[in-house]
This record gives C-alpha cells, sequence and structure tokens, in this order.
C-alpha cells in the first residue's frame, strides 16, 4: 500500500447517521422510523426529507421531554404509548425501526429492550428492531449500516447457494445487476435491504456476500457471523470497479472467465464510450474530497482512474482498511488519504490548493462557490443511481456537470467590464 | 415524550443561530455533537447562503465522552476567537451538551477573552426556536447595552421635532429563516420613507455589534416580528423609555394601522385612510367582480402567531372569505389568537402537535388552508388547496423575486399567492354544472397544469372519519352528494350527518341533504 495515509481530528462538518432515514424509507415504504431524541433529531430529519411533501409520513420522532429526563416518566411506557399511538394510525407498518439518538444514547435509553418487549406484544403484525443513529457515534451512512446490522437477525437461515448485494441500490441498478449476474451464471441473486421489509432474504453458508457500499462494516461482521462468505473487492462504482466486484462474485461462484468476460467486455466497451465526454471535461481537473460518506475512496479511484482527475486530497469520515484494501491498492502512489476531520484546517488547504473541483456538504458548497471554487455536493452520490458498469457515464456525469454548468453560464452572468460604464442602465 | 411527525420549531439554539447568523462580527460557539452541523444547510441551502454561519461546534464524539468535554469547548472557543476574531461572542449548547452540563458559558467567561460574551441559557427540552432566538436576541442586547441606560428615563419619542431632523426608528425583529423578512424590510423602510421617517437601526438582520450600541439613539422602536423581538423591545422601553409598535403591517387594515400608530407615538399626523387602495392593488383586484365567488370560501389559519393574525384579518375583512380554523403553534401568542378567534365566532387551536392541527383542518373541512410547510403535508392528504403564510418552510418560500407580505407590495403579494391555489371562477362553474367530462375530472384544476384532481382523496377520507355506525347513506343519497362540487362536499356531508343525527334520522337519502341544505341556509 503506497498511499500516504493521514489522521485528523477536531471540528467536523457532518451529518449523523439519522441522515440515512431519508433514503432508506424509500427503499422500505412498508417501514416506519421512529427516532427517539430531542427536537433537534425531528428538526435535522424533516430538515433533510421535508422539502417533499407526505400524505403519510414514514419517520417521525418521540421527543424527550423534561419529564423523561427527570426520571418521572418511566421511559419504557412512554416508549411502547407512542410506539401505540403510532401503529394504530398506521396500521399498515410492517416494520418499526427504532433509532438512537445523541439524547438517547447519553442517558442510555435501552432502546433494545424496548423494541425486544414490543415485538413480543405486536408478533405477527408488525417485527420492531434497533439501532443507533446518533452523531456521537455514527456518520452519515453509517445509520445503514446500523439498520441493516438490526436485520440481520431476523433473516432466515438457508444452505441455498445464492449470491446476497448488500447495501442500498436504486431499483433500476438493482435489477439490472441481477439481470447481468443471471447471464453470468449465476441465478439467484437477493438484496438486503428488500424492497419490502417482510422479505427478508435467507442466509447461510451458501451465501456469498457482495458489498455494494463500502460502509457497511457491522453488516459484514454480523453476516460473516450467520455463516455467508463475504468477499473483498472493489466497490462497483465506474467501469472497472464494477467488473472487478462482479468478476470476484464469478469467481466464488467457479464461473469460466471467458463466459464473465463475454458478457462483460461490451458493457465494459460501452462504458468507455459514454465516459468520453465526461472525461474531455475532467481530465487533468485537480479533485479535493471533503469526508461525508466513506464513499470516497471508490470515487477517487473511479475519477483518477477512469476519468484521469488528479487527487488533491482524499477525505473518509472512517476507513475500514480491511474492507478498503483492493481500492486503496488502486490509488496512485502517494495519495493524501485523510481519516478525520478538522474542518477549518482542512478548508484552509482548499484555499491553498485551489482544486478545479471539491466534493463536499451542502453547508460547505454554496460558501465555497461564492468564493470562486466549483463544487459537487457530495449527498446527491447516496441518492443517485450510480452502480455498476452501465451507471460509469452517469456517475461520470454528476463530477463533470457543475464544471460544465460554470462554462454555460459563467460568462454571462459575469460580463467582462469592457463596456463603458455609463451605459448601464441599473446604475446610470 | 411527544410522538412528533413533524416540528413547527426547531431546538433554541437553531434560533440563538438566526441571530448570529443574521448579524455580522458575532460569532457564536456551540456545545454539540457531531451531526449538529446540520444546522449550516437551513442557511446555505434554504436561505441560500453565501457563507458558512458565524458557528463553531465542537462536535463531541462519543469516544470524548470518556474524556474532558470542557477542555474541548476551551479549545474550540480559543480557536474561534483566533480565527473569526469577533466583536462579541455567544456561547451555549445545543440539547445533547445539555445533558453533560460542562457550563460553556461559564468556561468562555473565564478564559479572559478580550470581548463581549453572551452566555446563553436555552432549555432544549422545553423551549424551542423562536424562544431561542428572542432569548438570544434579548442577551444580547441587553448585556452591550445594560452599562449604557440611563437612571432616569427621559426619552421623548418626539424629540426630533426640537433637534430639527427626520424622526427615526429602529426596526427590530427580521432575521434570517423568518418568513419573508428580507423583503418585508425593504418595503416597511420604503413605507416609513415615504412618511418622512427614517429607519435607525435593523436587527438582528444586518445588524453589527456597534449598530446593537446605536439603539437607543431612536425615537422608537418598530417590532416587526414580535415572536423574535418582543422581550428586547420591553427591555429597551424599560430601561430607555424607548416606546414601540405593536401593530404588525401584515394586510391593507393593519398596514394603515400601523402607520397611525407610528405617527401618533411620534407625533406626526397620521395618513389618509385612502393610502392603502391607492398605493396597493388587493383593493381593487379584491372589490373587483372576478373576485365575487370568493365570498364566504371556508379557509383554516395556522401559523405563528402574527402571520396567523394578520391572516385571520386580511381573510375576513379585505378577502371576504369565512375563517373557519384558526390557530397557532406560538404558545406566547396564544391570549391574542384566541381573542381573535372568538370575535370570529370560533375556537382557536393553540397546539404545537402536527396530528391535532391536521384533525382540526379535517373537522372544518375548509375550501382553503393557509398555513406553514407542514399543512402542506395535511392539505396534500385531504386533498386540500393550500398556500404558505409562515415559518416553517422549505426552499421554495426563500425565493429571488420581490416578495414581501408586509406593506402595500405585500398586500398584492398576498393576494396573488392565496387565490392561486383556489379552482378559477369559470371551472368551478363548469365543473358544477357538467360531471362527465373526460379531462376537467371532479377535483381537476387545470389552471396549475397537472391532470387529475385531489377532491375525491378529500371525499373518500372524510367519508370514513365521519360516518359512524348508526348512519347509513343509501345509494341514492350518495348519487345526490357526488353532486355537490367536490371543494364543498366535505362540508355538506358533516352537515347532512349533523342534521340526520338531530332529527332522529339514521338513513341519509338525497331528500335529507336537501332538508339538510335548507336547514343550514335558512
Amino acid at each position: 500500500m503506497s498511499v500516504n495515509l493521514l489522521k485528523e481530528s477536531g471540528p467536523r462538518e457532518v451529518f449523523c447517521g439519522l441522515t440515512s432515514i431519508v433514503w432508506l424509507h424509500r427503499r422500505m415504504p412498508d417501514a416506519f422510523f421512529l427516532v427517539v431524541g430531542s427536537r433537534t433529531c425531528a428538526h435535522l430529519i424533516q430538515s433533510a426529507a421535508g422539502v417533499m411533501i407526505f400524505a403519510e409520513p414514514r419517520f417521525g420522532t418521540a421527543i424527550l421531554s423534561e419529564r423523561d429526563l427527570a426520571g418521572l416518566a418511566d421511559a419504557q411506557d412512554e416508549l411502547d404509548r407512542v410506539a401505540r399511538e403510532l401503529l394504530e394510525r398506521r396500521p399498515e407498518i410492517r416494520t418499526l425501526f427504532l433509532v438512537g439518538s445523541c439524547p438517547s444514547e447519553v442517558i442510555k435509553l435501552d432502546l433494545a429492550r424496548a423494541a425486544e418487549r414490543l415485538n413480543d406484544e405486536l408478533r405477527g403484525r408488525v417485527q420492531v428492531v434497533n439501532y443507533s443513529g446518533s452523531g456521537i457515534e455514527t456518520t452519515f451512512t453509517q445509520g445503514e449500516d446500523g439498520a441493516l446490522s438490526a436485520l440481520v437477525p431476523l433473516l432466515p437461515s438457508t444452505d441455498q447457494r445464492q449470491l446476497l448485494m448488500v447495501g442500498t441500490l436504486a431499483d433500476a441498478v438493482e435489477d439490472r445487476l441481477i439481470h447481468l449476474f443471471g447471464r453470468i451464471g449465476i441465478d439467484t441473486v437477493c438484496s438486503l435491504p428488500p424492497r419490502k421489509s417482510t422479505e427478508l432474504p435467507g442466509i447461510g453458508p451458501g451465501t456469498t456476500v457482495l458489498l455494494t457500499q463500502p460502509y457497511l462494516t457491522t453488516t459484514a461482521r454480523l453476516l460473516r457471523d450467520r455463516g455467508a462468505r463475504v468477499l473483498t473487492a472493489p466497490f462497483p462504482l465506474g467501469a472497472e470497479g464494477s467488473r472487478s466486484w462482479m468478476e470476484a462474485a464469478a469467481k466464488d461462484f467457479q464461473i469460466n472467465a471467458d463466459q464473465v468476460a463475454t458478457v462483460l467486455d461490451p458493457l465494459v466497451a460501452r462504458a468507455q464510450s459514454a465516459l468520453a465526454p465526461h472525461r474531455d471535461i475532467l481530465n487533468g481537473k485537480r479533485i479535493f474530497l471533503l469526508p461525508e460518506s466513506q464513499l470516497e475512496l471508490p470515487l477517487a479511484r473511479f475519477l483518477q482512474r477512469e476519468c484521469g482527475m488528479e487527487l488533491v486530497e482524499v477525505g473518509t469520515p472512517y476507513l475500514n482498511r480491511e474492507q478498503m484494501a483492493e481500492e486503496l491498492a488502486l490509488l496512485p502512489e502517494g495519495t493524501s488519504v485523510m481519516e478525520g476531520q478538522h474542518v477549518e484546517k482542512q478548508l484552509d488547504r482548499v484555499r491553498a490548493t485551489q482544486p478545479d473541483l471539491v466534493v463536499c456538504g451542502m453547508g460547505l458548497a454554496n460558501p465555497l462557490e461564492a468564493e470562486g471554487i466549483a463544487t459537487k455536493w457530495s449527498i446527491e452520490l447516496v441518492f443517485s443511481p450510480i452502480h455498476g458498469i452501465d451507471q460509469a457515464g452517469e456517475l461520470a456525469e454528476l463530477f463533470s456537470r457543475p464544471l460544465r454548468r460554470r462554462e454555460l453560464i459563467r460568462q454571462a452572468l459575469n460580463p467582462p467590464s469592457s463596456a463603458p460604464i455609463d451605459s448601464d442602465p441599473v446604475h446610470a | 415524550m411527544q410522538l412528533t411527525l413533524w416540528t413547527y420549531e426547531g431546538p433554541p439554539h437553531v434560533g440563538a443561530m438566526r441571530i448570529a447568523a443574521s448579524m455580522e462580527g458575532v460569532h457564536y460557539v456551540l456545545h454539540a455533537p457531531q451531526g449538529d452541523t446540520y444546522a449550516d444547510l437551513l442557511f446555505t441551502m434554504i436561505e441560500r447562503r453565501d457563507q458558512r454561519p458565524p458557528v463553531t461546534y465542537t462536535t463531541f464524539q462519543a469516544r470524548d465522552l470518556g474524556g474532558d468535554t470542557a477542555e474541548l469547548v476551551k479549545r474550540h472557543v480559543r480557536e474561534a476567537v483566533n480565527r473569526f476574531q469577533p466583536d462579541a461572542l455567544l456561547v451555549g449548547e445545543s440539547c445533547t451538551a445539555e445533558l453533560i452540563q460542562d457550563q460553556p458559558g461559564a468556561l468562555a467567561a473565564g478564559m479572559g477573552l478580550n470581548m463581549p460574551i453572551v452566555n446563553l441559557e436555552l432549555p432544549a427540552y422545553s423551549k424551542k426556536e423562536n424562544w431561542g432566538a428572542a432569548e438570544t436576541l434579548y442577551q444580547l442586547v441587553r448585556s452591550l447595552l445594560k452599562d449604557q441606560a440611563p437612571s432616569e428615563l427621559k426619552h421623548d419619542p418626539k424629540a426630533w421635532q426640537q433637534q430639527g431632523r427626520r424622526p427615526r426608528v429602529n426596526l427590530l425583529g427580521p432575521s434570517l429563516l423568518g418568513f419573508r423578512c428580507r423583503d418585508d424590510v425593504l418595503e416597511v423602510q420604503r413605507l416609513l420613507n415615504l412618511h418622512g421617517i427614517d429607519v435607525g437601526v435593523v436587527a438582528p438582520l444586518g445588524a453589527t455589534v456597534a449598530d446593537v450600541h446605536r439603539l437607543p439613539e431612536a425615537d422608537l422602536n418598530v417590532c416587526l416580528y414580535p415572536e423574535i423581538a418582543e422581550s428586547s423591545c420591553a427591555w429597551l422601553e424599560r430601561s430607555f423609555g424607548i416606546p414601540f409598535t405593536t401593530t404588525v403591517p401584515i394586510g391593507i387594515g393593519a398596514t394603515h394601522d400601523f402607520l397611525v400608530e407610528v405617527h401618533n407615538l411620534l407625533g406626526m399626523t397620521p395618513p389618509s385612510p385612502q393610502e392603502g387602495i391607492r398605493q396597493s392593488r388587493l383593493p381593487w383586484y379584491s372589490e373587483s367582480v372576478d373576485s365575487t365567488y370568493l365570498t364566504g370560501k371556508r379557509v383554516f389559519i395556522f401559523g405563528d402567531g402574527t402571520h396567523a393574525l394578520a391572516a385571520a384579518r386580511i381573510c375576513k375583512e379585505e378577502l371576504g372569505f369565512e375563517v373557519v380554523g384558526l390557530g397557532t403553534y406560538s404558545r406566547e401568542m396564544a391570549r391574542p389568537v384566541r381573542a381573535a378567534a372568538k370575535a370570529m365566532g370560533i375556537e382557536a387551536l393553540i397546539s404545537d402537535d402536527y396530528l391535532a392541527v391536521e384533525a382540526a383542518m379535517a373537522a372544518a373541512a375548509p375550501e382553503l388552508v393557509l398555513g406553514t410547510q407542514m399543512e402542506r403535508h395535511s392539505a396534500k392528504r385531504l386533498g386540500l388547496p393550500c398556500a404558505v403564510i409562515s415559518t416553517p418552510m422549505h426552499v421554495q418560500d426563500v425565493p429571488a423575486r420581490n416578495s414581501p407580505q408586509m406593506g402595500w407590495e405585500g398586500a398584492n403579494v398576498i393576494f396573488d399567492s392565496w387565490v392561486h391555489p383556489l379552482m378559477m371562477g369559470l371551472e368551478e362553474h363548469l365543473i358544477g354544472m357538467f360531471r362527465h367530462d373526460f379531462e376537467f375530472v371532479d377535483g381537476h384544476q387545470s389552471h396549475l397544469g397537472h391532470s387529475g384532481g385531489s377532491g375525491a382523496i378529500a371525499d373518500t377520507e372524510v367519508a370514513v372519519s365521519t360516518l359512524t355506525d348508526e348512519l347509513v347513506w343509501t345509494a341514492d343519497g350518495e348519487a345526490e352528494l357526488k353532486k355537490i362540487p367536490f371543494f364543498v362536499r366535505g362540508k355538506v356531508r358533516r352537515n347532512t350527518e349533523a342534521f340526520a343525527k338531530s332529527t332522529g334520522r339514521n338513513q341519509i337519502d338525497s331528500e335529507t341533504l336537501y332538508d339538510a341544505k335548507a336547514h343550514f341556509s335558512a
């Protein structure tokens, strides 16, 4: 491994794990996410998702009051009451996630016990599970790791030889990958999370797991504990990464390499032509990625190897070296990989290096744009269909678009000041 | 514990952030866990600001809790002061930090820093955003000005006459993440200027620490947003004798009353009541025959106290609507809202429970909802037209175009945006006449550009919610009900059922419906 691994601590500008609810509620529309926390938690989720108008909200918050903190109300009784109230209003809910937050963790409210008790009470109607999405323990996408970890014990056991894709995928991407695996010769492919929370895939010694997302450390461990084999491969971003990722599964299923090449080679060739126009824009441009989702390493690898970008710094909120080994090996010698963050110092480095594109959160994007630095806001990457060989062009487009946009509008919006001042009708 | 699907207000530290971010040269050190920086997005995305809010978060994590979190606070205070060199520092906690009790304000005060430090005590488990903003502004104003307060109150709001200058007022209350504050300030400034009144300091929006020091130089304080500025105005009156206005100029009548109040307090001759008719288009638009069909439209109003009260008056006196529901989540404003509701013969809803508001909305069966971003959810569920009049809001309510709510232009904006969601008059008539069209179906609003209406949903919702076991609609009754235009169908159904119950019938047929109609219109 030849990259330059660095660590930094200080003020962080990241989401907490509760934010994962914003996409998980769409993946499993029959599930409800009940955060146990404060008004801050409620405000966070609604600020992130509230621009959509919901006839039937799929998430909510049990807001702790002073009575709960003072121990005047039994928190477990209160939780039961709130859960019943909720299920009465929404009888179609099949899975209830009790989601821990900073306040509930700090006062050590035992949500696991609450989930167990409610599960007994509601058996056959609603399954109740719990995980933590608190900021003190989880960063952004790690919330999904928590949610999926909570589902692992509920997966039925099976000995069937099968491939399990783990991590949220866009529906169309999921369908496409299943189709392609079928053409390679892997017929039984299922996904975690499923589209319906009640249709959980089986798990057992015959299961081979491919992680679609890099942030599933705990989920992977629990799946291993249930007897599954979790492969290590580059993540399926870009044509190259996706191909290696699919090959890893094919190898595990002992499928003839020629068969794989017959299916995938034409796709890779097509992806390269889809990439070409974006490569024209991105080639030679310098990119700086701030920590957000743990997707930064695979993205940096894709942007450098397939789009010709130069990596200034690759930030990540957390680095699982084992699962990332193959990604790290593909990064160029000497790449600065920064785990953790001191946001002010990191911004100093951004300003000092003046990259062509900065991948950052929305708290920083507009302020950096106003300083004249082009940005790509990073959350979009977890909301977009970016996985697989066929999506390589779309993925590159997410990064070329802000640069192309600048070229498109900059001149007209910032006309050269050659015109005489007195011809300006506004200031005349 | 309270089950909350949507919250009307954020936690109080978001209110404090609004004050810090609205001002210049004020920095806020917030003791908060990793993740609470989400609040930056409210400013960079919803308000679309081009700079980061002046907030340093300590962003502690679980592993820090084992160590010295107090030292962590001090390190961040030191770093923030060195890097940003503010003129004044706010120090406070978020909800999680409140639980671990590091006393960050006291820590900062003991660090020997050379600037005013305001220690914010904002109880996150009992208070909310607007309270946090009001408290922060009050504490900031008080700590910057308390040494300046005269021992004896001798302020004269008419002193400008002797001094031979134009009268000067402060505009207090406008802030980021307030509803249309940016344009309200411009509109009120323009309005006052037309009457020869200067604006001294606008705070907190755009104010510096030096501006706060200039607050006592004004003849009068204009309290534009009582939720944010009333406590500060009251303190300035107590400590400096400066009176403040209590009328918020939203709507034609209120703007006139506001001008009269300002002129009287300053010792000037009040303007003509005709000014609104000359300066705003709302009066003529509302009087023109095209608006006749707006008469008696049933409207449900919910929002912060200020905007709900203003909307109720506009609806009743200026647009000719019937207010069938009025409420607020601002408990501090409960009393005036109750009084206004009582004057309209209804009972006010004082609640921050989204579900209670939704239930009240369903029960009132309005034809138009004027509310917050949250009411858009309920209105969608019930299939009702809706316009946003108050925070909480989302990005679409921080528009690029000039769109005040206050003053004469504000009334123009209000006329357009409240009437827009309603079905246009001709379409309303034709749907009442012909119900078998393949394109303009029941509930369809073609001026909104989408096909298929929402009224059908409202009908089934209301049907499920009100039909009781002992009441049965006959097929003939249902068929007759279907002929009622969709936007009043909910109301007719409820009235008919109430009538049937009161007259001891358990079957409702078409005749019952006509009986009820005659009964209620009599």
